[in-house]
């Protein structure tokens, strides 16, 4: 059976031992290189060995434990997803979503790791061993073809011979690893026979290097295989283009309520994960997800997870006293085993990685996505401290999590208004070079941090929060022109009314949820003409990049507007 | 000749760096290969460089370079010895700064690499490594920003120019003590040479001048020749060579780890950012003018 790189069956490519603490290993399988490493919570990713920026080998990058950094520029990626979650040289903007590198199926078994170019194979099951356990032999590596090294097994040992690359003798199963067309590794299991253990595995090794030897021998009178020619999967259109923006479109999925536990006094815990079971789509720290409710109101809730926890999201909800019918919904009526429909993950609150001091202030609810900033500070080591603030110790959620983290974390509760204030300046401090300061909670506290920042000559770019409702007053006081391209429809907008409706009264189909510009359902791709942005839902870059509308409260500068609809 | 396929016309004609001309010997045969192709070279009794295609001839053979009847032609610009296999224009690019008569001028060695030429180019154009890289030298983590810059192609120097380009560097150079934003200029005024000017910190009207210009050996090897002409009343030449000898010697590891060696032109081959622009600029470039070595071309 001769070799192709799109061959189907499962291949060991290391041993379990190959993969210590926070390790990087460089793996090869049919003449693919790959860049191997096991996350801090024990998965064992095995990805292409190639950056997606410049092409950079990922086996040379830094595993931080939940994510790996490449060398060249510092691009982070994720565990499980091998999604880009952070690029240095724009440490403001929240990577692209699709920047997400190509990955391997894996399987990790009888201290061998195992891939395959899909998951579709069978796993080859292997009996037990004997009365014992199976023990790895040190892997041989073999100058040769390996279906030349699986018949010089078979004929070794006197086994069948394989119609595949395992073979089975006696005591022992032999796996050779195609490294390339020419290039193989044994890797042999052997029952663990008790006594004389060393004894054995030195044996065999023996055996093994007498076999290597000659199979290289009587190979080098034959000329050498082509190697395997792998390819690259090009990156999207899209992303080629410089993306400083990818506006997502909508997707949803549906997750399962793992669990459902009060973590506070008013603050029910969901974690969310996927009904088979796989890993959910990348996130950054500062991310939500819409979660559409029973009731078919449409939440945002920030993920509170740490770097590579992609099994499950956990958000927090707040049940107020007075609801707009989400939280109460959420909380009251959503149980555990139940499904529900989100969003993929977005990111308006992205955390710069590049401060020299980061402060981070919560109030209430607002801990949410400052628990998740905190925890990706805190695995990369990055200077940062917490400041929650809650009316009474009883109030204050994800205590665990919270006590988990090695920086400078305080839990202020009960404070006085200007206690509070004092707290919060004392901890900014007068703005020096390359610090931020993150602010999540109600209004009035943002409104505090913002000013008590000014005074103490922090610059706007240094303050950060985020909107989930847009509390803007809307200029729609333009009047302009829209041509809905696939319509073929071209129409006026006078002032004092949206886009929206003005869509609407033409017939037009458009679907809208919040209508005030921060659920982003009404987005719109613009094709001409320069956007007068007054949403909440976009970033900052997506804004600049001109690409699309919020039809429900922006508007045109330009005197036209083509729109993709 | 296999070799003849593999180069194309406009790379075939461009002037082709090979040597440092202090290093070539008087009388004895130096050899290296440029293109595919097997070169050997010599200075004769007035010092001038001779080059021809190396036939039977090994490194350190005594020679007469009157002997030698077929030449290819030679210029020596900048330091270095410069060939080329076809028909080169009657000069190379300026870089007017090097007469400046109070410069430091130096060439800081010819380092072999395993990677393209065009991918050591858009290295050296590259800002966002410094912190990785050439940390505390260049950059330093966390400051990792790359601001936006502007790049264009110039029309009448037919060179790829990156303007308003700055970085925070701990020690951006030999005479830096502290950390300063500093402002670079970078040219790619040849298809396997780059200059670029940095802020001088000894004095803030001139700017230090540092370019590399590489030989193509192969498809995927190829030599790099740096040379630095700088405004330093203060350090010593060889302080300064090592100085861009060490900052090299950190990208040369990184070079070698990208894959494939050849640069892709494809605009889907990998993923650009912003702050890749110049990079963008130099593979669009290099398309337009049909460079075809030491690349991957777009198909179709
Ligand atoms: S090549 Fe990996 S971050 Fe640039
Ligand atoms: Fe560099």
């Amino acid at each position: 059976m001769t070799l192709s790189i799109d061959d189907a069956r499962w291949h060991p490519i290391a041993s379990s031992d190959d993969l210590p603490f926070r390790h990087v290993f460089h793996g090869q399988l049919l003449g693919r290189e790959l860049a191997v490493w096991r996350a801090d919570d024990g998965n064992v990713n095995i990805w292409e060995n190639r950056c997606l920026h410049r092409g950079v080998r990922l086996s040379i990058g830094i595993n931080e434990g939940g994510e790996l950094k490449c060398q060249y520029h510092g691009w982070r990626y994720a565990n499980r997803s091998a999604g880009c979650t952070y690029i240095p040289a724009h440490p403001a903007d929240a990577p692209a979503r699709r920047i997400q590198n190509r990955t391997y199926p894996v399987r990790e078994a009888f201290g061998l790791v195992w891939s395959a170019p899909s998951e579709n194979a069978a796993f080859p099951d292997l009996p037990p061993a004997g009365a014992g356990t199976w023990l790895p032999l040190r892997p041989m590596p073999v100058n040769v073809a390996p279906e030349d090294v699986a018949a010089g097994l078979a004929k070794a040992f006197d086994a069948e011979s394989p119609d595949s690359l395992t073979v089975r003798a006696g005591d022992a199963v032999y796996f050779v690893q195609p490294v390339d067309a020419g290039r193989s590794v044994i890797r042999g299991l052997i029952a663990d026979p008790r006594t004389d253990t060393l004894a054995l595995l030195r044996d065999r090794n023996r055996l093994l290097v007498k076999l290597r030897d000659r199979l290289e021998r009587s190979a080098a009178r034959k000329p050498a295989p082509a190697p395997l020619q792998p390819t690259y999967e090009k990156v999207s259109a899209e992303l080629a283009t410089m993306p400083d923006i990818a506006v997502p479109h909508g997707g949803t999925m549906i997750v399962v309520v793992k669990r459902k536990w009060q973590t506070a006094r008013g603050v029910t815990g969901f974690e969310l994960a996927d009904r088979s079971g796989s890993h959910l789509p990348t996130f950054q720290p500062g991310a939500h997800i819409d979660v559409h409710l029973p009731n078919g109101l449409v939440r945002q809730y920030s993920i509170t997870n740490g770097p590579g926890e992609l099994l499950s999201y956990v958000v927090g909800v707040k049940r107020e006293e007075v609801s707009k019918g989400g939280s109460h919904a959420l909380a009251d009526s959503v149980r555990e085993g139940d499904l529900l429909t989100i969003s993929e993950p977005r990111n308006n609150f992205p955390l710069r990685r590049d401060a020299t001091r980061t402060v981070l202030v919560a109030a209430g609810i607002g801990i949410t996505p400052i628990l998740s900033m905190a925890r990706f500070l805190d695995k990369s080591d990055l200077p940062y401290e917490l400041h929650y603030f809650v009316r009474d110790a009883d109030a204050a959620a994800f205590r665990d999590r919270l006590n988990a983290l090695r920086g400078k974390v305080t839990v202020h509760d009960a404070l006085a208004r200007d206690a509070i204030r004092q707290t919060i300046g004392e901890a900014l401090g007068r703005w020096s070079f390359a610090q931020h300061v993150y602010i999540c909670g109600p209004g009035s506290m943002l409104e505090m941090v913002r000013a008590l920042a000014a005074d103490l000559d922090w610059p706007d770019e240094a303050v950060h929060f985020e909107y989930f409702r847009n509390d803007r007053v809307i200029d729609d006081s333009s009047s302009f022109e829209i041509e809905l391209a696939r319509s073929a429809m071209t129409l006026q907008v006078p002032a004092g009314k949206t886009i929206l409706e003005v869509m609407r009264e033409a017939g037009v189909t458009v679907l809208s949820s919040c209508e005030q510009g921060a659920c982003g359902t009404c987005m719109t791709t613009v094709i001409e003409g320069e956007v007068d942005h007054q949403d909440v839902y976009l970033n900052e870059s997506e804004k600049r990049a001109n690409k699309a509308i919020m039809t429900c409260v922006s508007r045109a500068k330009s005197a036209r507007l083509v729109l993709d609809i | 000749m296999k070799s003849d396929k593999l180069i194309d016309p406009v790379t075939r004609d461009l002037w082709q760096v090979i040597a440092a001309a202090e290093e070539v010997p008087i009388g004895a045969v130096e050899t290296t290969l440029l293109l595919d192709t097997p070169i050997a070279l010599t200075r004769d009794g007035e010092g001038q460089p001779v080059v021809w295609l190396r036939t039977v001839e090994e490194a350190g053979d005594e020679i007469d370079a009157d002997e030698i009847v077929e030449r290819l032609p030679v210029l020596v610009r900048y330091g270095y010895v410069w060939t080329s296999l076809g028909n080169p224009p009657p000069d190379i690019f300026p870089i007017p700064e090097y007469a400046e008569p109070d410069r430091k001028n130096m060439s800081c060695g010819s380092i072999g690499v395993n990677v393209s030429a065009p991918r050591a180019v858009e290295n050296f154009l590259d800002m966002g490594h410094f912190p990785y890289v050439h940390t505390d030298i260049l950059g330093a983590e966390p400051h990792t920003e790359v601001k936006e810059y502007d790049v264009e192609v110039s029309e009448e120097r037919d060179e790829v120019l990156a303007t308003r380009c700055r970085f925070f560097q701990p020690r951006a150079a030999l005479s830096a003590t502290e950390g300063i934003e500093v402002e670079y200029v970078y040219r790619v005024p040849h298809p396997f040479c780059s200059v670029l000017y940095k802020s001088c910190p000894e004095d803030e009207s001139r700017r230090d001048v540092i370019a590399i210009f590489l030989q193509p050996m192969t498809q995927d090897r190829c030599r790099a020749h740096l040379l630095q002409s700088m405004v330093d009343s203060v350090s010593t030449i060889t302080e300064l060579r090592r100085f861009q000898q060490t900052i090299f010697g950190q990208d040369k590891p990184i070079l070698e780890n990208q894959m494939p060696r050849r640069l892709p032109l494809d605009p889907r081959a990998e993923t650009p950012i912003r702050a890749d622009k110049s990079a963008i600029a130099y593979r669009r470039w290099l398309s337009r003018k049909g460079i075809a070595y030491g690349v991957i071309p777009q198909a179709g």
